[in-house]
């Protein structure tokens, strides 16, 4: 059908000329999106000096020599010592140990790096579990029951997210500190679900309620209970939606900064508070900065390709439904 | 199988009524057609049979046990949607498995019965095919197979063609009353379309604002209709209503429009002087020449739609227009005169004010024959 119909003049299809500048605009945005991060995945491969250079250095192997340095800083702590102390130690058993080394300094252990990240991978992950579990039960009694004051509700709950969230910082502080809640992995979990269900409330809710009542009811009336019809008919057909709302939640607690810095110090540090204040001998180690932020971006990259299918039907919101 | 016992049903949606005290019984093995125009409450009275929604007041019995406020899914009732509500994230094969799943019947003896259903409506070949791929048709008896795979008490189907092309619906039809007479089934059905009731149901119940007007077996609601709203509702054309004023006596065997006397049915009632309404079946008037003895009316032909074995006749008279339905071989044409004259044995006659038929000897006839269809 669309053969036939590709070869006559066609009025819904965009014509050539439409596409061009499409295309165009589409790919000078990707450009300007993805060269800052196409630098800082060069300053991670460029030594101390090398990443401060002024005019700075572009192409790797032309104008620098790529380094593991800003990799090795990241995940290790070192010390300087003097030279005799240097000349005193067995031969380096690493290529990290042997870089530490030329910079008159040895590894004296493991970094805070790794569990920083850890803290981030529980508590993002766990809040956009919690917040997506929550917001698909909610947006299904709101969409499917009648409660009561359900439009107050539903403002209620939106209206939670249109002040800056960080304007309520102090009282937050407090109230941790009161609750023993501060520098918890548990008490970010919660803070990062009360900030996110409110958007899994109104998105999927959106999506349920384009999910006709029939096949439930057709599944009550085959002899499941409501529970039942809602795991095996609306759940699945839920899933796009479910997993466009997952990855917006993941990516807000992924990355959240102010309340991070505010609540947490040690235990329950994430990486963006920790990787920009990764020091280095006389200031920031940039490329232990860089490098920190590059591999902070791969799990939210994989995630987000993994699920990319359901993501772009998703953020279409049900517009093209079959 | 079983009968379905419906009494005095109400449901009300905050102070709008959509059902207002309903009362019919579905014989075991009938096929029971809900004919009505769009929300005269017929899908409201099917979901309250079929349990999901709880009637206001009143009772259903199901096979003799009231289920009134019992859950859908303690009925054994199986359900066609209109737009079938079949599963898009399962096959074939699991949509129409899946109320068995729910049973806990066992896995081969699961895949027997699904594949007997799908035998009996021929999509054997579909069986694990997805459901999005699937034609309107196939959908239908995808749907269908899903019901009849159970083996439930009763069918119930709201308006199973209505997504469906015209002459496919026709095609459907025929196989869901050629399904029902294999299964022998009790069935609900509901339709806003009358040509769909009248060819298969056993029984129609024709519903209007919330009320069934009448209930009886195709021919009795076509040829006996108990209000106007039913002639009207019924038959294509409709039937034709001929106003005027006058009087019903009963044992009287004519009423007089006009100059003319028209023959009907000897009255059963009788009836003070006042605004009445002859019923005239299209298939009723008989044309003759201008000034014709014993003629009803006089009267002009508006135009003629020709159908191939019949044409339907518009006539334009002193009382209105009516629309006869003519052997397709008379030539008449538009501006002829003409003379109308109306066939005696199956006129109705209406109290214009209430829309209520006058008894006659019509609604003493014997109610078992059924000669159309
Ligand atoms: N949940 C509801 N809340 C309020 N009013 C309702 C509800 N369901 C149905 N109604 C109203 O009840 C009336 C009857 O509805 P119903 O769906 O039974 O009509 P229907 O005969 O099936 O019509 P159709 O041929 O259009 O399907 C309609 O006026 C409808 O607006
Ligand atoms: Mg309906």
């Amino acid at each position: 059908m669309s053969g036939a119909l590709s070869t006559a003049h066609s009025v819904v299809a965009p014509s050539g000329r439409v596409k061009l500048l499409a295309g165009t605009i589409v790919v000078l945005y990707a450009l300007v999106a993805i060269v800052p991060l196409l630098w800082i995945g060069l300053t991670s491969i460029k030594t101390p000096p090398d990443s401060i250079s002024y005019p700075p250095k572009v192409v790797p192997f032309l104008h620098f020599e790529p380094s593991i340095e800003g990799y090795c800083n990241l995940f290790n702590t070192r010390s300087r010592q003097t030279a005799d102390y240097l000349a005193s130690l067995p031969p380096a058993n690493s290529a990290c140990e042997e870089i530490t080394r030329s910079r008159s300094m040895v590894v004296v252990g493991p970094s805070n790096y790794v569990p920083r990240f850890v803290n981030s991978l529980i508590i993002a992950f766990g809040s956009t579990l919690l917040s997506v579990g929550l917001g698909t039960c909610a947006a299904y009694a709101f969409s499917r029951f009648k409660v009561p004051l359900k439009d107050d509700l539903l403002f209620f709950i939106l209206s939670t997210r249109m002040m800056p969230p960080i304007a309520v910082a102090i009282p937050i502080f407090l109230m941790y500190r009161e609750l023993g809640l501060s520098d918890t992995r548990l008490g970010m979990i919660l803070l990062y679900t009360s900030v996110n269900v409110s958007l899994a409330v109104w998105l999927l809710k959106g999506f349920i309620d384009e999910i006709p009542r029939e096949y439930e009811e057709a599944a009550m009336i085959d002899g499941y209970t409501r529970l039942q019809a809602f795991r095996k008919v609306v759940l699945p057909q839920a899933t796009t939606g479910i997993v466009a709302t997952a990855i917006f939640c993941l990516i807000f607690a992924w990355n959240e900064y102010a309340f991070a810095v505010l609540l947490t110090s040690g235990t329950a540090q994430t990486a963006p508070p920790f990787i920009p204040i990764i020091i280095g001998e006389g200031g920031q180690d940039w490329p232990a900065v860089a490098a920190g932020t590059t591999l902070f971006l791969i799990p939210i990259l994989v995630f987000t390709v993994l699920l990319r299918k359901h993501l772009l039907r998703g953020i279409t919101f049900g517009a093209v439904r079959k | 199988m079983a009968e379905i016992r419906v009494d005095n049903l109400v449901k009300r949606f905050g102070a709008f009524m959509a059902v207002r005290d309903t009362s019919f019984t579905v014989e075991n093995g009938d096929f029971f057609c809900l004919l009505g125009p769009s929300g005269c409450g017929k899908t409201t009275t099917l979901r309250m049979v079929a349990g999901l929604e709880l009637p206001s007041s009143g009772s259903i019995q199901l096979d003799g046990e009231d289920v009134t406020f019992k859950r859908a899914r303690e009925r054994d009732i199986a359900m066609v949607f209109q737009l079938f509500a079949l599963y898009p994230h399962m096959n074939v094969r699991k949509n129409i498995s899946f109320p068995l799943v729910s049973m806990g019947v066992p896995r081969d003896e699961t895949r027997r019965r699904v594949e007997e259903a799908a035998r009996v409506l021929r999509i054997e070949h579909l069986l694990d095919k997805s459901i999005s791929g699937l034609s309107g048709g196939d959908r239908q008896r995808v749907a269908l197979g899903r019901a009849i795979v159970r083996e439930p008490k009763a069918f119930m189907m709201d308006e199973p063609l209505g997504a469906l092309d015209a002459e496919f619906r026709h095609l459907m039809c025929g196989e869901l009353r050629a399904l029902h007479d294999r299964l022998k089934a009790t069935t609900v059905y509901v339709t806003h379309d009358q040509l769909e009731a009248m060819s298969m149901a056993d029984k129609i119940a024709v519903m209007n604002d919330g009320v069934i007007e009448q209930l009886g077996s195709p021919q009795e609601i076509y040829d006996r209709p108990n209000s106007m709203f039913v002639g009207d509702f019924i038959g294509s054309p409709a039937m034709n209503f001929i106003h005027f004023d006058g009087a019903a006596i009963a044992g009287s065997t004519s009423v007089s429009i006009d100059a003319a006397c028209v023959t009907l049915p000897e009255l059963r009632e009788s009836h003070a002087p006042g605004p009445l309404a002859l019923g005239v079946r299209p298939e009723q008037i008989v044309i003759g020449d201008p000034g014709r003895q014993g003629s009803a009316l006089p009267g002009e032909i508006f135009g003629t739609e020709y159908l191939g074995t019949t044409q339907i006749v518009t006539v334009a008279t002193p009382r209105g227009k009516l629309k006869a339905r003519l052997p397709a071989h008379l030539p008449v044409a538009a501006g002829d005169r003409v003379s109308l004259s109306f066939r005696p044995e199956r006129l109705s006659l209406f109290d214009a004010a209430t829309g209520k038929a006058i008894r006659s000897a019509l609604h003493e006839a014997s109610t078992t024959r059924r000669t159309h269809g």
